[in-house]
């Protein structure tokens, strides 16, 4: 198991790598140049061409990618073009809001999805089993958009229940920190309701109709613990698949949620970033978020082992 | 078969006990009442004004710095960290004295010797500085409070220039912060203006606080535009980061926030229709959109073929498809802005009414050779999007052939300022818009600047057009100033270098309970005031 670890921990290196040069060619290849965004309306050409001695960007592409993996190996990730901040700085105040809102999402999906999608196995053809499918369909169909301005305008202005916008930090105390993720997190999540929920579905069905489950139920085992224990565990391996996907697409999902409820996580920092073409915060960022990637698709393949115990590494 | 039940009362008890959980932690989260929330036009990422023209950095400026002179709201340079100031007969030798009582920010006081250099810093920036440089001789200290500045040829700008109201704004600055390489970002943020940056607070794409400058002493007069007593009437600022112009519009009717500075025209009908907000017109000139040319390719290097343009074109069309409602919008062929000193229609009287004839014309005449007319078409600001289709629409109507490429807005900065042919990446017209403070007279509009590669993108070369705005530099009175303005204008007529596309508004939005908003070229804070309730 060690070894498996440190094997996929080393095969991160040559994927990280590989995006580190891809995001690196893809920026300076792509139309937009931060030094006329800096130089205003009025810069002549010379200005201009000043502002890209400074920020590095008149060497030639091969110079300045080596000039950054070089920071990068001593775990310098650069300073942002605009903001007179390092990025580690920028991130660092940025990934409180996003780890928030990406675990409240997480914790919202899997605490309703997974009793919503054995409750539609266990009351497979009824109504109830209806209800639930039909959801998920509308919770997979409707952007993330939509239900956040749906939920602001019920939530936030008719009842006034919950802020319209922005974002409390943890340390302004749990009420108004959970107070301000409510509503976000609930958007957010519904996609992942309706996907969690629909797996779990198909998962539980397979293993309801199989022999140790009617023989649980003939030991006289309560249906809960029949559907909890017996048929959730072993329909586990592609919940907790879906679960794992499910966080790696909340990168993308955070970004949409984060500017619509005016978060200062990092899916709007990627966004600003892109808009002004902050090469070394993209970089970062993009990095950051591969790592994370592939961080979790491991997780995934570990947790295996705890539903599964056939599965060995 | 033992079936799981969901009881109705256990669902209704969830829900109450959800209920009462949100509206616990529910109420309202108002701000302590003098505290000023606002959402601006954009977040603030640069935090020197000298460094770049951008306009966030510009009204950040006029919140922790000050200016030797200021505009007031009929448009006069009045006094503001001068006291007094005398100019010899020969009006060569300008010597000032600053008011008492003027401090930094970190309680040491202003001196002359801080001033000149955030003069010289804020010249090498900024054309209009670099323009009346050149009349400048030399600045000295007199003593702590007293500056002379001796010209080498008279010039009526110099005041003008000292109270220049938009970017880049000659703000002062103590002077180890001065002295920092014009092209270099500064990395003190002490000023000597009403309120103090909270740099500790500052959170890019979150927010920027300011805080109320106790040692401030403003000036006795009433406030006026950017000129008078600059009154902190509030504790604190927050600049708050709402991307999304719908949830800031959201935010304003819950009373999450005070202020919207510029919110977009398609949402001021249901911010009109709140009886808790109000509109407010702060930038009475407005702005003006623009289309700039490339001088340097065809077919715009042919001074007939730009004037085609200028009969192709009309501005009525422009303003309709990108602000709609008349309220917000005026034609106006005056470059230098209706509602300033140096309006004038001279040479535009049968121009921009599109008479397609006429640009016909003036097509054949100048032997146009069918050459794409490569258009940059701005896809992500809500103001510019509709114009580049517009364009595109009246200029084939006058027999161009239109390549338009969309594009974001940054790529079109980006592209703007390539000299390669349109085919290679580069452009033919780009469309934009500015503010109105920053072209109310031809040294100061960057887009008369006709100097060729010293001027701004486009690269116009135009001697006539360089020989009159040197004239205007030297001009003494108001009067000389119109007349060449006059004949500027007239000669862009025969030979654009851009082609002006109507004014338009945008009015800030705040609650009720909000009072004290001055008319001025940017928005200012001071004088602002927050009432209980609404």
């Amino acid at each position: 198991m060690i070894s498996y670890i440190l094997r996929r921990l080393a095969a991160t290196v040559p994927v990280l790598f590989t995006v580190a040069v891809m995001v690196f060619l893809m920026l300076r290849l792509t139309p937009g140049d931060p030094a006329a965004i800096i130089a205003g309306d009025n810069a002549t050409t010379q200005q201009i061409l000043d502002i890209r001695t400074k920020l590095g960007l008149e060497q030639p592409i091969l110079q300045q990618f080596f000039i950054w993996l070089g920071g990068l190996m001593r775990g310098d990730l650069g300073e942002s073009f605009f903001f007179r901040k390092t990025v580690f700085e920028l991130i660092s105040e940025r990934i409180e809001p996003t780890l928030s809102l990406a675990f409240l999402t997480i914790v919202l999906a899997v605490a309703v999805a997974i009793p919503l999608g054995v409750l539609a196995a266990y009351r497979q053809g009824t109504w109830i089993d209806r209800v639930v499918m039909g959801f998920s369909v509308i919770g997979f169909s409707v952007p993330v958009f939509v239900i956040g301005y749906l939920l602001v305008y019920i939530f936030a202005i008719q009842l006034g229940w919950f802020p319209v916008q922005g974002y409390q930090r943890i340390g302004n105390g749990l009420g108004p920190w959970f107070r301000s993720l409510v509503l976000p997190a609930v958007t957010l999540s519904v996609i992942y309701i309706a996907l969690i929920a629909r797996m779990t579905r198909t998962s539980v069905l397979e293993v309801l109709s199989e022999d140790y489950i009617r023989t649980a139920r003939a030991k006289g085992q309560t249906e809960m613990k029949v559907l909890f224990q017996h048929a959730l565990k072993n329909a586990a391996v592609p919940i907790v698949t879906v679960v794992g996907i499910g966080v790696a697409l909340l990168i993308g999902g955070v970004v949409v949620t984060e500017s619509v409820y005016s978060i200062p996580g990092l899916g709007r920092l990627t966004v600003d970033a892109v808009l002004a073409r902050d090469f070394p915060v993209i970089q970062a960022i993009i990095l950051a978020f591969s790592f994370v990637y592939v961080m979790i698709n491991l997780l995934v393949d570990l947790s295996y082992t705890i539903f599964d115990p056939r599965i060995r590494y | 078969m033992k079936s799981v039940k969901l009881s109705r009362r256990t669902v209704m008890a969830g829900a109450a006990a959800a209920g009462a959980l949100a509206s616990s932690t529910g109420a309202s989260a108002q701000g302590s009442a003098n505290v000023l929330r606002v959402v601006m036009h954009s977040d603030l990422r640069i935090i020197d004004p000298i460094w770049t023209t951008a306009y966030i950095v510009r009204n950040y400026g006029y919140m922790i710095y000050d200016t030797l002179f200021a505009l007031d709201a009929k448009g006069e340079v009045q006094p503001q960290m001068v006291d007094k100031y005398t100019v010899s007969d020969d009006k060569l030798t300008y010597t000032f004295t600053l008011r008492d009582g003027l401090m930094w920010h970190d309680n040491q006081p202003v001196t002359s010797a801080d001033i000149i250099p955030s003069i010289r810093r804020w010249a090498a920036r900024d054309p209009l500085g670099q323009t009346v440089m050149g009349f400048i001789g030399s600045m000295e200290a007199k003593d702590a409070k007293t500056f002379e500045i001796k010209l080498k040829e008279a010039t009526g700008l110099l005041i003008f220039a000292l109270g220049k109201p938009s970017s880049n704004v000659p703000f002062m600055m103590p002077k180890r912060v001065a002295e920092t390489d014009p092209n270099t970002q500064i990395t003190e943020f002490i000023g000597s203006g009403p309120f103090v940056f909270m740099r500790d607070e500052w959170k890019p794409g979150d927010r920027a606080v300011y805080t109320k400058f106790a040692g401030y002493k403003p000036r006795s007069e009433p406030a006026s535009g950017l000129a008078g007593g600059k009154v902190a009437k509030v504790d604190r600022v927050e600049w708050r980061v709402i991307t999304d112009q719908q949830q800031a519009v959201n935010a304003l009717q819950a009373g999450e926030i005070d202020l919207i500075e510029a919110p977009s025209h398609d949402l001021l009908p249901l911010l009109k229709a709140d009886r808790n907000i109000k509109l407010f017109n702060w930038n009475v000139l407005g702005n003006q959109y623009t289309m700039r040319f490339n001088h340097t390719t065809a077919p715009f290097n042919n001074p007939k073929i730009r004037q085609a343009v200028l009969y192709a074109l009309n501005q009525e069309d422009f303003l309709k498809a990108t602000i709609g409602d008349p309220e917000y919008y005026k034609v106006c062929k005056a470059m230098f802005v209706c509602g300033s000193p140096l309006e004038t229609m001279a040479g535009m009287e049968d121009k921009l009414e599109s008479n397609f004839a006429k640009a016909r014309q003036l097509l054949q005449e100048a032997g146009y050779n069918r050459e794409p007319v490569v258009l940059l078409h701005s896809t992500d600001l809500q103001v510019l999007t509709n114009l580049a289709p517009v364009a595109k629409s009246l200029l084939e109507r006058a027999g161009f052939v239109v390549d338009m490429q969309s594009m974001d807005w940054q790529t079109v900065v980006a592209r703007r300022v390539k000299r390669d042919p349109p085919t290679q990446g580069g452009w033919s017209a780009m469309l934009t818009s500015w503010v109105a403070a920053d072209i109310l007279n031809p040294v100061m509009a960057g887009f008369f600047n006709a100097s060729g590669d010293r001027a701004a993108f486009g690269w116009p070369t135009d001697p006539e057009i360089e020989t009159l705005r040197a004239r205007f530099a030297r001009a003494n009175t108001a009067a000389e100033q119109k007349q060449i303005a006059e004949a500027i204008q007239r000669r862009v007529s025969e030979a654009p270098t851009h082609v002006h596309l109507g004014q338009w508004y945008s009015p800030g939005a705040h609650r009720g309970n909000i009072s004290g908003w001055l008319e001025a070229p940017a928005p200012v804070f001071w004088n602002m005031e927050k009432g209980r309730g609404a």
